[in-house]
């Protein structure tokens, strides 16, 4: 019965019948009677003072039911936002922390900043008198250029933050690293910039909020990855509603990559003011404020050097980071750069001596977080493009290069020096099957045939590794994370058999409802229409912590599979109390108990209606009910690994480059639906790609205005943009989580960058070119090309 | 971003000079200008309708001259609230030099937006500003000097015409094409970006 639907199994997704038909339900689709509507006024400035604002005209439009101002938020006495993850600085100081206002009342910090909300009885009588609120602005010198944001003389983002460092962390030990840098044969050096990225989720964020006077309760609808963590942060540092009084419902949510994890001004805003205001107020963001102000990714600029021997052997690595944070910290964005950044760059290989020193600046930007990846795409960035270069520079190999210095299968469990401890691996059967796949050995032979077209034709390596599935909750403790990283889950049988799942994970496009299934129809022999997966609803799951970090599977279905367990072991006493046999003379198998050697059996549905109509029953020995919950935490970080080849084709003369060639070969562990899995992997390496060729988010240098603020400027790929993809895998089971599961999520989008920029510089090698700026679009490649004939010249 | 620009102008200095402090000749010449009003001998008050791409907006602010030096030139600047369209400030450096009888005008704009026309307009701010630029210039100088106005040098944006740069640590060649070709392809851009911009915006209302 459940060869079709369990483990393993290719089963089309439940959750698209409604998402394909239009009848998924979205905080914008929510009827509420008597809505309001709000619509914020945003600072067009990166950096000045407010000397006034006047609300007094747009109070007197059509439709205004209330006007909210930063002045109101600081006289109510309402909290900050806050940074959940406390980084000690290489002294032991926690980072700085500026204020977080939930909107600006005498200062705005970032294009975008909230400096008034209005409501009123429809959108556009929002957003008219929202025109008619006069600001009165003192410009300030904005503090723009990530490079220069530490230098002595930027302007100063926060007087809390002297010189705009919000933190000066390191880890390892420098002086070690040195003594090996001058013991080397050969260094290589990069310098490169992680290119700033928006995450343009489908669906933009959104927040709806009724307060209930009868009963005092709050309910806010929330675009979030996390309803549960997003509570616990308004609950217990913003607004000071307790837990049980806020219900937080994320329903259908349409995307996030991370940037619907954090606690936003809006959804706090709309929340505190619906008590204020007596009914229910909405507020969607338009496309332009998604740019504006959802928190951005990545955006490092880094120098990094590798230190090797005569034979190819990494002897050390040494790398300086500046990360930019943007104007205020967001909810997890100290950890990025630090603990999911540094903690990675010992990659797949044996470099048994790291140091790595980031910086956090403030700067006039959009607050910048976790993004698909979150610091391990910046870390692949870092290590493979460093890999990559020194393989040319030594004429060597990369994959040879690679192979020579990968951490051995035979050394696992594997200490690194950057604190992690990888639980399994086996990396050279991982890039000999992309070598397989991508047809390497006939590359040069397609090199040639390009040529012949005028094209330059190259390829490019990156062996990833991840860690993921956040997280051990000790650990995250004394690395200075502020919450626990377990995930729960409940399984509530019915009386007439079927079953709901409740996960404390939440799906926004990730396929929960067909995966988690999955998991019960094998395990419990349930048939998948029997199953109902409910999430995103703080009043009806288990507390839980949400999706981010490739954890739903390994850490929330881990939890599934442990409510099973006691789900079983309660439904062997009761079959066997039925069957008239011992306990132990009980097995569970395809979704029947048996008494071992004989024909006696009750299938699970018997057992599950014995439980809710306990006429028969051993109710001296156990409850009634089936009704189970778990919260696993988990003993690691899972580490998915793997290998991606791209092959590009570039035009010389218009700089263009296509991506004609992209295999992955990845290990996740055990594989529960491949067909999600694939649809992981492309998902992700598009995002990969579209970094690498196309994204950019572009700040004026100066005047801090978001230039690439629509999609007239900011490119995102399209179907058109990559090729088919060629997926291979291999796989060596998690050996501490009870599915053996590693985690999908975010593997593509962290190796692709590299593979495509290294093949980008492979192809334009032959001219000379050392370096070409991410993303390589056709202006940059252009400029490369040009650069190298003149300097050649 | 700045732009630069030279006209001729049959009138003698003094009267040009003069003409550039009068406000009915400013009102009738800066483009989109709904009124200007006079708040002191240094300072107006002004309302500007201005369309960037698809954004329009009317700005309300103060135009302010400074470094007055009769009747060599001044600085004209001005500085206005677009609502929800964001803000616009910029000035023009005028410098007036006699030149056999005529009188030529030398102009240095630079100008800056914020909010949204940053956001969605910025690739039309350089061919916006030039346009506008030479609006009130061409204007002015027929009005003045009765005649046609010759534009002495074709104003060309001094700024590289690619905010696209990446925090990009080679220093890049221009591309050796675009000097020659830019103007043209400049507008073109424009052309086809206002229009595609235009659409957009109505679409998306």
């Amino acid at each position: 019965m459940t060869a079709a639907t369990g483990i393993g199994a290719r089963v089309l997704r439940t959750e698209d019948k409604r998402f394909l038909t239009g009848t998924g339900r979205y905080v914008d689709d929510l009827p509420l009677a008597r809505a309001t509507y709000a619509h914020f006024v945003r600072s067009p400035h990166a950096h000045a003072k407010i000397k006034s604002i006047d609300t007094s005209a747009a109070r007197a439009m059509p439709g205004v039911v209330a006007i909210f101002t930063g002045k109101d938020i600081a006289d109510a006495k309402v909290g900050g936002l806050i940074c959940g993850w406390v980084v000690k600085d290489k002294h032991g100081q926690p980072h700085k922390a500026p204020p977080h206002p939930v909107m600006a009342a005498d200062t705005v910090r970032y294009v975008g900043d909230t400096v008034a909300m209005v409501v009123a009885n429809s959108h556009d009588e929002a957003k008219d008198a929202a025109e008619a609120i006069k600001v009165d602005y003192d410009a300030k010198p904005a503090n723009v250029d990530l490079a220069k944001a530490l230098d002595k003389g930027a302007p100063e983002v926060h007087p809390e933050a002297p010189g705009n460092l919000i933190y000066d962390w390191e880890i390892g030990v420098k002086a070690d690293v040195d003594a090996a840098f001058a013991k080397a044969a050969h260094v290589t050096k990069i310098d490169i910039v992680n290119n700033r990225l928006i995450p343009n989720a489908m669906e933009p964020r959104a927040a709806a909020a009724e307060y209930d006077k009868g009963t005092g309760n709050y309910t806010l609808w929330s675009t979030s990855q996390n309803p549960h963590v997003l509570r616990l942060i308004l609950s217990a540092f913003v607004l000071g509603i307790p837990e049980h009084k806020l219900r937080v419902i994320a329903p259908d949510v349409g995307g996030g990559f991370g940037s619907k994890i954090f606690c936003y001004n809006e959804e706090t805003m709309v929340t505190w003011a619906a008590s204020r205001v007596g009914r229910p107020i909405k507020w969607t963001a338009e496309r332009s404020e998604s740019f504006q102000t959802d928190a951005h990714g990545r955006d490092h600029v880094t120098h990094a050097e590798l230190a090797l021997d005569k034979d190819g052997k990494f002897l050390a690595l040494k790398v300086e980071t500046i990360a930019n944070m943007g104007a205020y910290l967001s909810t997890f964005s100290t950890a990025v750069p630090t603990y999911l950044y540094a903690t990675l760059l010992a990659g797949q290989y044996t470099t048994p001596l790291i140091y790595a020193n980031v910086k956090a600046a403030l700067t006039n930007t959009a607050p910048v977080d976790a993004y698909r990846g979150a610091g391990r795409p910046e870390a692949t960035y870092v290590i493979e493009s460093i890999v990559s270069k020194a393989a040319k520079e030594l004429k060597m190999d990369p994959a040879d290069l690679r192979r020579k210095n990968f951490i051995p299968s035979t050394a696992f469990p594997y200490q690194t020096p950057v604190a992690l401890q990888y639980d399994s691996g086996n990396y050279p059967p991982i890039i000999d099957e992309a070598i397989k796949i991508a047809d390497y050995k006939g590359f040069e032979a397609r090199r040639a045939e390009a040529k012949s077209r005028g094209k330059l034709r190259g390829i490019g390596f990156s062996s990833y590794i991840e860690a993921c599935g956040l997280a051990p909750s000790q650990v995250i403790g004394q690395l200075g994370g502020g919450v626990g990283q377990w995930e729960s889950a409940q399984l509530k049988f019915n009386p007439t058999g079927n079953i709901q799942i409740l996960t404390g994970a939440h799906s926004h496009g990730q396929g929960h409802e067909t995966t988690f299934a999955q998991l019960i129809s094998d395990k419990l022999g349930v048939p998948m229409d029997q199953i109902e997966v409910v999430h995103g609803d703080t009043a009806t799951t288990p507390f839980g912590m949400g999706s981010y970090g490739s954890r739903s599977l390994a850490v929330g279905g881990s939890a599934i599979m442990k409510a099973a367990d006691k789900i079983i072991a309660k439904g062997k006493k009761i079959a066997a109390h039925l069957m008239e046999a011992s306990v132990a003379d009980v097995v569970f198998e395809n979704g029947t108990f048996k008494v071992a050697g004989t024909d006696k059996a009750v299938p699970l549905g018997q057992a599950v209606f014995a439980a809710y109509v306990p006429h028969n029953y051993p109710l001296a020995e156990i409850e009634p009910g089936m009704d189970e919950n778990a919260f696993y935490d988990p003993a690691n970080f899972v580490y998915p690994a793997g290998t991606q080849i791209c092959e590009v084709e570039i035009d010389p003369e218009t700089g263009v480059v296509e991506v004609v060639n992209h295999t992955a070969v990845d290990d996740f562990g055990n594989i529960i639906n491949p067909m999600i899995v694939e649809g992981q992997v492309h998902g992700g390496i598009v995002q990969g790609v579209g970094q690498a060729l196309l994204e950019n988010a572009v700040y004026d240098k100066e005047t801090g205005q978001l230039i690439s603020g629509s999609y007239m400027d900011y490119t995102m790929p399209r179907a058109d943009d990559v090729p088919s993809f060629k997926l291979g895998y291999k796989v060596t089971p998690c050996p501490h989580n009870p599915l053996g599961v590693k985690g999908c999520g975010e593997a593509g989008a962290i190796a692709a960058p590299a593979a495509v920029m290294n093949a980008v510089h492979d192809a334009l090698a032959p001219l000379g070119v050392s370096h070409v700026p991410m993303p390589a679009t056709p202006l940059n490649v252009w400029q490369a090309i040009h650069g190298a004939r003149a300097a050649a010249e | 971003m700045e732009i630069k620009g030279e006209y001729r102008i049959a009138a003698p200095r003094d009267k040009v000079f003069a003409a550039l402090n009068d406000p009915a000749v400013l009102q009738a010449c800066i483009p989109g200008c709904e009124s200007l009003e006079k708040t002191s001998d240094t300072e107006m008050k002004a309302k500007v309708r201005m369309r960037i791409g698809p954004v329009s907006a009317s700005f309300a602010g103060k135009v302010t001259l400074s470094d007055i030096d009769p009747p060599n030139g001044y600085k004209i600047s001005g500085e206005g609230q677009g609502g929800a369209a964001g803000f616009a400030k910029g000035g023009a450096v005028v410098t007036l030099r006699e030149d056999a009888g005529d009188t030529v005008l030398n102009y240095n704009v630079d100008a800056q937006v914020g909010g949204k026309i940053a956001q969605v307009g910025a690739r039309l701010i350089d061919g916006t500003a030039k346009k506008l630029a030479d609006e009130f210039f061409g204007k002015f100088a027929a009005m003045v000097g009765g005649a046609p106005p010759v534009a002495a040098v074709g104003g060309t944006p001094s700024a590289d015409a690619a905010p696209t740069a990446a925090p990009d640590t080679l220093a890049p060649p221009s591309p050796p094409a675009a000097a020659a070709q830019r103007g043209y392809r400049h507008w073109l851009v424009i052309g086809i970006g206002a229009a595609v911009l235009i659409l957009i915006f109505l679409a998306s209302r």
